[in-house]
């Protein structure tokens, strides 16, 4: 399934989200229920499952980390999510000691927690520039480790999102 | 999810939780993480000039059966040599914890922690 030819949108990481939104919504209108009401139930089934892809595509191309997963699976390359892991001592290295860090901080030590934020946000915005870099390259088994490392960047902030929870 | 008392076990209790320094020699270093999770595991090995491991510890960050597998395999790979240790699946670790289908890639971490930490002992020893 090719999510970027549901839109009618080139096969390429970059991509104007507001130009996906609108072609969302459009699409989301010709499949809406009320249209199909009096269409037979077999119409009616398929404008549901039309509907179902049609969000299962828009969420997977909004999302920077799903695209470029998406673009790799179309170019053949399997991220083998459950199976491989990441091996990169000098990233894991410093992941401990982001997890050390994490750790430190208080829940409700709102400046600390700032400073985490911005530094990991900084720190993913370098890796996600890279990712755009290597996808645009094709460099596929560079960006599938790059989405790796975003992952556990990802995590990090949702570490710090619970830490706010207080 | 319930856990079985054998990760419970490992989890309340971990064993050889820690590191080494490792400016040490005979020390090498596993560093493996798990994407779909973020969970991250450093193993370290203390290896004699006889090819055996003497003793080992771990750090993991993770869930409880990402704990209790690298806390299980520090007590496995203890008084074993590079060959055997290399040879231990994490499907034996799988079994041993009776993880859940869902808990699996725990048990590959830990695996591919042990075989990075001897590929580490390899790259020390090969000049």
């Amino acid at each position: 399934m090719n999510h970027f030819e549901f839109f009618n949108l080139p096969v390429a990481y970059e991509l104007d989200l507001a130009e996906l939104q609108q072609r969302y919504r459009k699409l989301q209108q010709a499949l809406h229920p009320d249209r199909h009401a009096s269409g037979s139930e077999r119409d009616k089934m398929l404008a549901v499952q039309r509907t179902a892809q049609l969000n299962d595509a828009y969420q997977t191309l909004r999302s920077p980390l799903l695209r470029a997963e998406h673009l790799l699976a179309l170019r053949g390359v399997d991220m083998q999510h459950e199976q491989k892991t990441l091996q990169d001592p000098e990233f894991l290295m410093a992941q401990m000691e982001w997890r050390e860090r994490v750790e430190e901080l208080d829940a409700g030590y709102f400046a600390g927690i700032d400073a985490a934020y911005k530094d990991l946000a900084a720190q993913t915005a370098e890796l996600q520039g890279e990712l755009e870099r290597l996808l645009v390259a094709n460099d596929n088994e560079a960006a599938a480790d790059t989405i790796r490392k975003l992952k556990f960047m990802h995590k990090l902030r949702r570490e710090l999102e619970a830490l706010e929870d207080v | 999810m319930a856990y079985s008392e054998k990760v419970i076990d490992h989890y309340e209790n971990p064993r050889n939780v820690g590191g080494f320094d490792k400016n040490d020699p005979s020390v090498v270093t596993g560093m493996v993480g798990a994407p779909a999770c973020g969970d991250v595991m450093k193993l370290q090995l203390k290896i004699n000039d006889a090819g055996i491991i003497e003793d080992a510890k771990f750090k993991t960050y993770g869930c409880g059966s990402a704990i209790a597998s690298s806390s299980l395999v520090t007590e496995w790979v203890k008084g074993k040599s590079i060959e055997e240790a290399s040879q231990l699946k994490n499907t034996q670790i799988a079994e041993e914890l009776a993880l859940p289908p869902v808990k699996i890639h725990c048990s590959i971490l830990a695996e591919d922690a042990i075989k990075a930490a001897l590929e580490d002992y390899k790259k020390k020893h090969a000049g």
